[in-house]
This record gives C-alpha cells, sequence and structure tokens, in this order.
C-alpha cells in the first residue's frame, strides 16, 4: 500500500492528481479503515497519484454544525481550508458522504472552493473510462445485493444513479428495497446522531431499515457511507443473520473484484 | 393583511438563483403537482378536486355575472350548442369532485388512514378543520348539481328566464327527484341552491385564511422560493464566521464597532428569528403528513413529527400575530416556539436525512427550522446532550469526534 501525504508531495516539488479526504471514520473507526484501505488498494492498482492531508487533516466540522455547534463548524472550516487552500489543492475524492456535502455544499461560502468528488462517483467514472478492469468470474457475480442510499449522497446531493452502476459492474442482482433512491429510509447516524443514543422510541431507526434490508433476500447490503456501514452492521448483529448477510462499502466489493 | 404581514415578521433571505427554474418549479410541483404522485390513489383523487376547482371558475364567473347583470344563463345564448356540452363538462368535474371528496372524508374518517388520523391530527381544530373542508366542498358541489336539475325542470315548464338548454349530462339523473314541485316551489329550490352556492363560496374563501387549506393558493409562492441549492447545505451564519476569522486573522477585524451593534442572537428560539421562507412554510402547509410519514425517527415511534413542528410554526405566528394587533408591537409574552411549542425531544430526534423535505409536495423545508431552533439550543442556551459536549470537545482538541490522538489519524496507512 502506497501512501503519500501532500506534505511529502510539496517536499519532491510533484502534485497528485488528486486528494483523498480520509475523514475521521476512514481514519479511526476500524471498520471504516478497511473501507479507506480497499479505496486506496484500488487507486494504487489503477496507477492514480493520490495524496493524503495525514495528520493535517481535520473533522470537516459536519457533526458539530449539525448539533448546533456552528462555531465550532466554522473553526474546523477555517483550519481545513487554510491547510486545503495552502497546498493549491483543486480535486478532492472522499469515501464519506458526509465529508463530501460539508467540502463541496459548504466550505464555497467560507473561500474553499474545490471540485468534490464522492467515491461512488470516482469509482464509476474509473470503470467507464475503462481503468478499472473487473478480474475474470467476478467475485459478486450474480449474489444478490440491496444497496442502501445514504441521505447525504442521494437526497442531500441528488447521486443514486453512480452508486448502482458501480454495483451494476459487477454483474450482481440488484434488488431493491421499497424504499430506496429518494424514498430510501435513513440509517439512524446522520444529524450527529451518531455520537448520541437515540431518543426514547419503539425501535432504533437502524434496525427500521436493516429489518427492510435483509427481507429482500439480500447476502450483501451494499453502502456508500461509512456511518451507514456501522449502522447496518449493529442491525444485521440485532437480526443475528452476521453468518449469512454482509455490509460492503462499493469500494470494498470493487477492490475484492479486481 | 395579516398573514402578509406575519410572514414578514420572519428574517431576511436573498432568494438569487436562476429565476427560470423557480418558475420551472412552480409549473412541476405547483400546477403539475409533481410530489403528489409519489403517492398514487390520493394523487388521481386531489387531481380531481384540483381540476375541478379551476375549471368550475370558469362557471362561477357565468354565476357570478348572473348575479350582476340579473340575468339567467348570460352565456348560453353567445355559445349555442356548445353551452349544454361545456355544462356538462362541468358537470362531471363536479361529480368527481363530490366523489372524490366522499372517499376523502371515507380516508380520514372510516379507514383511519395513520398519517390522516394520529399525531397532531387525532383530534381537535386540525381534524375538524380538514372534515370542515371536505364537506363544503361536497355541499358546494351538490347545490350545483341540484341548481341544473331544477333548472331543467324549469325548463320543461316553460318557466320565463329559462333558457332552452335541454337536460344537462350529470344532473338529469337527479333532476326527477325534483319533477313533482311546482313552478314556484322549482324556483325556491334553483334560487335557494343558487343563493346557497354562491354565499358558500365567499364564505369559504373567507375561511381560508384560518384554514389548512390556505394551500391552494401558497402553495405557488412557495414553490418559487423554493431552495435551489443542495438539499444537503445548511444555512452559512456569517456572524460566527467572521468571528472566527477575526480570532484567527486579527488584522482582518474592522478597528471600530459600532457601539450601538446589536448583540447578534444565534439560531431561533421563536418565530421572528426564522427565515421569512419557513413562516411562508408554515401558511402553506395543509397538513397532509407525508412529511412525518418519511420521518425515520417519526417511523421509528419518536416524538418528533415534521409535520407537527410546521403546525406548531403557524400556531405560534399567529398568536404572536394577535399579540401584535393587540399591543400594536410584539409584547414578550414569556413564550417562545422554541419549548413552550416544540420540545428538545423533539428536536433531538431529527436525523437530518431529507426526507421530510423531499416528501412536501408543496416545497416545504421542515428540516431548516430543526436546525435553526437545534443551533439555540447550543449556542444561546447551552442545552447540550451529555455525548454532544463530549463529541464537540473531541473535535475540538483531537480534531475527529472520538477521543483518539490527532497523531494516530493517518496510523491506519502504515498497518
Amino acid at each position: 500500500m502506497t501512501v503519500k501525504t501532500m506534505a511529502e508531495y510539496m517536499a519532491e516539488g510533484t502534485e497528485p492528481e488528486v486528494l483523498f479526504w480520509v475523514g475521521c471514520a476512514g481514519s479511526f473507526d476500524q471498520r471504516a479503515q478497511r473501507i479507506t484501505k480497499a479505496f486506496v488498494q484500488i487507486l494504487n492498482k489503477v496507477g492514480i497519484q493520490f495524496a493524503i492531508l495525514g495528520q493535517e487533516e481535520g473533522c470537516t466540522g459536519d457533526p458539530a454544525r449539525r448539533s448546533g455547534n456552528e462555531f465550532l463548524f466554522q473553526m474546523m472550516a477555517y483550519n481545513n481550508i487554510q491547510v486545503l487552500n495552502g497546498y493549491g489543492i483543486k480535486k478532492i475524492v472522499t469515501a464519506c458522504p458526509h465529508c463530501f456535502n460539508t467540502l463541496k455544499n459548504e466550505y464555497p461560502a467560507l473561500g474553499g472552493e474545490y471540485e468534490v468528488i464522492h467515491h461512488a462517483t470516482f469509482l464509476q467514472q474509473l470503470i467507464n473510462d475503462g481503468r478499472i478492469v473487473m478480474k475474470e468470474g467476478g467475485t459478486f457475480k450474480g449474489k444478490k445485493i440491496t444497496y442502501h442510499d445514504s441521505c447525504y449522497l442521494g437526497r442531500a446531493n441528488n447521486i443514486y444513479e453512480a452508486p448502482r452502476a458501480v454495483l451494476e459492474a459487477m454483474d450482481v442482482e440488484l434488488v431493491e428495497m421499497k424504499r430506496c433512491r429518494t424514498n430510501g429510509l435513513c440509517c439512524g447516524a446522520g444529524g450527529a446522531q451518531m455520537f448520541k443514543e437515540e431518543e426514547q422510541g419503539t425501535t432504533r431507526v437502524n434496525f427500521e431499515r436493516t429489518q427492510e434490508a435483509v427481507a429482500t433476500g439480500a447476502s450483501i447490503i451494499a453502502a456508500n457511507c461509512p456511518f451507514c456501514t456501522t449502522m447496518l452492521m449493529d442491525g444485521v448483529k440485532n437480526q443475528e443473520k452476521e453468518d449469512s448477510v454482509q455490509v460492503l462499502d462499493i469500494a470494498e466489493m470493487i477492490a475484492q473484484s479486481i | 393583511m395579516s398573514i402578509r404581514r406575519n410572514i414578514n415578521l420572519g428574517k431576511e433571505e436573498v432568494f438569487g438563483g436562476d429565476t427560470g427554474l423557480r418558475w420551472k418549479n412552480v409549473l412541476l410541483l405547483a400546477f403539475g403537482q409533481k410530489k403528489m404522485f409519489k403517492r398514487m390513489t390520493p394523487a388521481i383523487l386531489h387531481f380531481f378536486v384540483y381540476a375541478g376547482f379551476i375549471i368550475i371558475n370558469a362557471e362561477m364567473l357565468e354565476i357570478v355575472l348572473d348575479g350582476i347583470l340579473g340575468t339567467h344563463r348570460l352565456f348560453s345564448p353567445f355559445l349555442g350548442v356548445v353551452y349544454p356540452v361545456l355544462l356538462g363538462m362541468f358537470e362531471i368535474l363536479a361529480l368527481t369532485v363530490l366523489v372524490s371528496c366522499v372517499i376523502f372524508l371515507i380516508r380520514r374518517n372510516v379507514l383511519k388512514l395513520k398519517r390522516l388520523t394520529t399525531g397532531e391530527l387525532s383530534g381537535g381544530w386540525p381534524k375538524t378543520d380538514a372534515n370542515l373542508i371536505l364537506v363544503t366542498e361536497i355541499v358546494l358541489m351538490s347545490l350545483l348539481l341540484i341548481m341544473n336539475a331544477c333548472d331543467y325542470n324549469l325548463q320543461q315548464l316553460h318557466a320565463e328566464h329559462y333558457a332552452q338548454t335541454g337536460p344537462f349530462l350529470i344532473s338529469q339523473y337527479i333532476a326527477p327527484l325534483f319533477s313533482g314541485l311546482s313552478e314556484s316551489s322549482l324556483l325556491a329550490v334553483e334560487r335557494g341552491a343558487w343563493w346557497i352556492h354562491i354565499i358558500g363560496i365567499l364564505a369559504f374563501l373567507n375561511y381560508l385564511p384560518y384554514s389548512k387549506h390556505l394551500h391552494i393558493v401558497l402553495a405557488f409562492p412557495n414553490a418559487y422560493y423554493a431552495s435551489l441549492e443542495p438539499a444537503g447545505e445548511m444555512h452559512n451564519m456569517k456572524d460566527i464566521q467572521n468571528e472566527v476569522l477575526y480570532a484567527m486573522e486579527p488584522d482582518k477585524a474592522p478597528t471600530e464597532v459600532p457601539a450601538d451593534a446589536a448583540m447578534p442572537k444565534f439560531g431561533a428560539k421563536d418565530v421572528m428569528d426564522l427565515s421569512w421562507k419557513s413562516l411562508l412554510d408554515a401558511y402553506a402547509c395543509t397538513e397532509c403528513g407525508r412529511c412525518t410519514a418519511s420521518c425515520p425517527a417519526n417511523i421509528t415511534g419518536k416524538k418528533l413529527s415534521p409535520r407537527k413542528i410546521m403546525m406548531d410554526t403557524r400556531d405560534r405566528l399567529e398568536e404572536v400575530g394577535k399579540n401584535i394587533d393587540a399591543n400594536k408591537e410584539f409584547v414578550d409574552d414569556n413564550k417562545s416556539l422554541l419549548h413552550d411549542y416544540i420540545s428538545t425531544e423533539e428536536l433531538r430526534a431529527c436525523t437530518s436525512c431529507n426526507a421530510c423535505v423531499e416528501a412536501c409536495p408543496v416545497s416545504i423545508n421542515p428540516l431548516n427550522i430543526i436546525l435553526e431552533l437545534r443551533r439555540n439550543l447550543y449556542m444561546e442556551e447551552s442545552n447540550v446532550p451529555q455525548e454532544w459536549m463530549q463529541m464537540s470537545n473531541n473535535i475540538e482538541n483531537n480534531m475527529a469526534p472520538w477521543k483518539m490522538s490527532p497523531s494516530d489519524r493517518d496510523a491506519w496507512a502504515h498497518s
């Protein structure tokens, strides 16, 4: 695995094609680290010159802003934009739809304007350009898979087809849940819910969603967000279906298919 | 009008962007009712009522002009044979409106569909309002048909003023009900129906401002002012952005701060702190509950209901409006939208998933209100769950929402 930081490119006097914004989950969460590594594996295999910010990266401020703490959001945004603009970053790819949304939609008003791409779109482009070639036989060929739309890629940014195109490129049998695309049901993590206990209710949001996903009979629930992945995995555990149902990020699936 | 004044109590918000796109939204979302068609059955029934409402207005023109000019069936001589055909069309519409409204009543009161009967719609004024609207529409349409039926009977009797138009498409079937009546009784019923119909319509128009039915007007401006930004984007708070900027780069701070500069208020505590669009949203809401039915928090039994957020906002705004009417300006009543109407428990349950925003057929955004109230809770009241406090501390100190060492941020790359 070859991973270089922006500082290292700078020292060499070269520039990467794209900055990979890893995000907090992708950096620290053990489950999400596997997604990060899978994505890096794809970038390495395809031969894309990419950089990470490494220790210079900080939370985009998304959960702070949505919990109501605008001060902290603005502080995080200020620091990140200083770093990004300092390096003259033009293009960013990220595997987290929350980071994607904040970088793409909320940083421009604060002086941070970049071309920001979510890894679902990025992977679709690589497939379309013929840079990602699936291996013979196909790891997931014919497998029954359902896709969970994350809110921040879907409704927040209207990206529904790119991740599905990535799945279709692996010749999977895609079964949709009733609540999909614009009607997709949240996993329960957004709006900083990931970091606190849910309010009193009849069930948990992730249980409700996972039940729907498991009911499709799919053996894999495909996701595009580290938080959804965690939530859905907890849901699968709750149903004691860990042995028959896997939750995988589309990057992990591609990494296993090339 | 007081509704306009009330909406203008909201904070200014600039609505830029592509005007063409805004008109397209009016055309697709308001005129075309595009989002209604996510739920087919109510969409079709609603479309009947909507089409009936729009097209029968042409007949209303004749009815009103007849009243003013003292004529009867003013358009009949000009339109000749087309007239009965047109009236037949209006009658079909009147019947479809009538039948649709009956089905709507059944859905609410007999089938008791969850979306239409639970939570904030389980009783009281919202329930009465909904039924009142439907019953009124049924009565108005019945009057139209009764009027035409008696008219036809009067034509048979060659009564004075009653032009020979022949039987009408639908009302001919109820005409026999009145055929036994004398000419004077028929005249009384026909005139009676005409008067009640027109008074009913005028009364209904005056009822609109007090009713959720106002959506028939406000759906249009609401579609025009619908956000054109990606739904995931939160409004920037310029005051705080600048404060952070001046703290980091003191040379950029203005040297002189005007002494009378008001202390900025963070987020929204009451309706006046919300954008005027949020207040327009509140008046445009017809309480259909598509937002609540799609809300993950509500689906899983939490207290949050986006529809209630909108209804609370309107109720509080009305209360503030009455306060201003009585006192000439707003006099503090020790109440606010936050806490007195909307609880922290409701606000905390939101996942900001935008399902409510997506679901609304008339471009209402409950999420904006929720997030503005949350900002107030956090920054003005420091009313924050312990776990979020911890999260904020972690972000501030470790640059991540978890208690992890920042120097381990790229540890994954070396393992």
